[in-house]
């Protein structure tokens, strides 16, 4: 029997449409997205594990003004917990008030991270630890005299020995200790983290929309992939205005002009203003950007094009994102040494 | 007996032998995928990989987003730029040592080529 070759045509256009519109309801409890879910072991180095001396030594330094240069700043000042561990601000402001050109990333999940900062210049959280202490822009400290100021402290002498027994007060302890605290800050459950698990209503009807935006029209999962919904990887987002040049200060390949880390969508509603430089206040200006395609076009990343979503669709998206806000982590703020 | 060739007909067989030399006895192709954000060689995650000098490394795209292979390396310097799901991209290592080849979009990605 010979098959006409338009009816192949068209037999195909049927498997065509099939597949599309399985792609289209593919969103529903009880698949498994359970990639999106975070492992519940945090990642941490092997001569700097988390042991409760050392979380609690951490989150004394993390919270003690005296690190700073100006005994008045300190990491908790930027990574203020009651601000999604940012401070709302567009761009962050250090050492006499000064302000700087990037705004504060939230370090919520950073212990699952390859590479710290926007620009990926730390690989791990102790070397990336001491940075902001050093940097005269931002907490402005002399890294000895800090040694010596917490020295003089019986309270952080005793507790510096319960955390690295022998080791003293160092550079090294300091910044292993601030690492370890932070390795603590991680994102708890969220609605989207109970649907995936299969409670069917955890997340709106609006929101599963969202998702199936997110994974499909939207293109948001090509950068923002995996539980912590990042890639770890650096992207020019074409922000109007913007001339940091961000990556390329480290890496010197043409398509990291301009561009920066993914940040984790992790209660991304607690983390406004958005993007590196802070220019969006909401959420909406955020998928309107993305929605154009960009705006400065001259090195913009592939993966940018514009999407022409319906205002049903963002919305839907500004759901899913929201969904992503975890339970509240009530955070206990330590009693600091004084003598 | 053999008609004698032309002048003209023994060089194309002089070239056409030295490329089908090249091909089998030196200059290999190995296909490198970028597949989940890892370097993939005949379906295993691999972070080294040895090859012979005047090898070719073929370094294709799997994910549906784009990647951007490039080495900074003293042995080899060079930069694939962007490309997408289904292209791919060729470098030829002709000298022995050993490079870093990283993505830049994807700096997780990373392996080291030592050429023998
Ligand atoms: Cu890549």
């Amino acid at each position: 029997m010979k098959i006409h070759p338009k009816f192949i045509l068209m037999a195909h256009k049927v498997l065509f449409i099939t597949c599309l519109s399985i792609a289209a309801t593919s969103i529903q409890a009880g698949e498994d997205y359970s990639h999106f879910l975070r492992p519940a072991e945090v990642p941490q180095p092997d001569n700097n594990r988390i042991t409760t001396a050392r979380v609690e030594l951490g989150k004394m330094l993390f919270f003690d003004p005296r690190l700073s240069g100006s005994n008045w700043i300190s990491c908790g000042t930027c990574h203020n917990p009651a601000l999604g561990w940012s401070d709302g601000l567009p761009t962050a402001v250090g050492h006499g008030m000064g302000v700087l050109e990037r705004a504060t990333p939230t370090i919520l999940n950073t212990a699952y991270q390859p590479l710290q900062l926007w620009d990926g210049r730390a690989r791990t959280l102790e070397q990336q630890a001491l940075g902001p202490l050093k940097a005269t822009g931002e907490m402005n400290q002399d890294l000895d005299e800090v040694i010596r100021e917490l020295s003089v402290l019986k309270g952080y002498r005793d507790a510096f020995e319960d955390a690295y027994p022998g080791e003293g007060i160092t550079k090294e302890t300091l910044a292993k200790a601030l690492a370890t605290y932070e390795r603590t800050i991680v994102s708890t459950e969220a609605p989207f983290d109970r649907w995936v698990k299969g409670e069917t209503h955890a997340m709106s009807k609006t929101a599963q929309k969202g998702f199936e935006v997110f994974l499909n029209k939207g293109r948001c999962v090509l950068c923002h992939s995996g539980f912590n919904f990042t890639d770890n990887g650096f992207h020019n987002l074409g922000l109007k205005g913007d001339h940091d040049p961000g990556r390329y200060g480290i890496r010197k390949i043409k398509i990291l002009k301009g561009a920066f880390k993914t940040p984790t969508l992790r209660d991304v509603e607690l983390t406004a203003p958005y993007m590196h430089n802070g220019m969006y206040k909401t959420l909406k200006e955020v998928i309107d950007h993305y929605d154009r395609g960009g705006d400065t076009k001259d090195n913009l990343d592939p993966n940018m094009q514009p999407l022409h979503l319906n205002p049903s669709e963002k919305a839907s998206l500004v759901s899913f994102l929201k969904s992503l806000t975890g339970e509240p982590a009530p955070v206990t703020l330590p009693r600091l040494p004084i003598e | 007996m053999h008609k004698p060739l032309t002048q003209k007909r023994l060089h194309a067989a002089i070239i056409v032998t030295a490329i089908l030399a090249a091909a089998t006895a030196q200059a290999a192709e190995v296909t490198v995928n970028q597949h989940d954000k890892a370097f993939v060689v005949e379906g295993n995650k691999i972070e080294t990989i040895t090859i012979n000098v005047g090898d070719t490394l073929r370094f294709k795209n799997d994910d549906p987003f784009f990647h951007n292979i490039f080495s900074l390396s003293d042995l080899k310097t060079f930069d694939l730029g962007s490309f997408p799901k289904g292209k791919s991209k060729t470098v030829t290592f002709d000298r022995a040592g050993m490079a870093e080849v990283e993505c830049a979009i994807h700096p997780e990605m990373y392996i080291e080529v030592t050429v023998k």
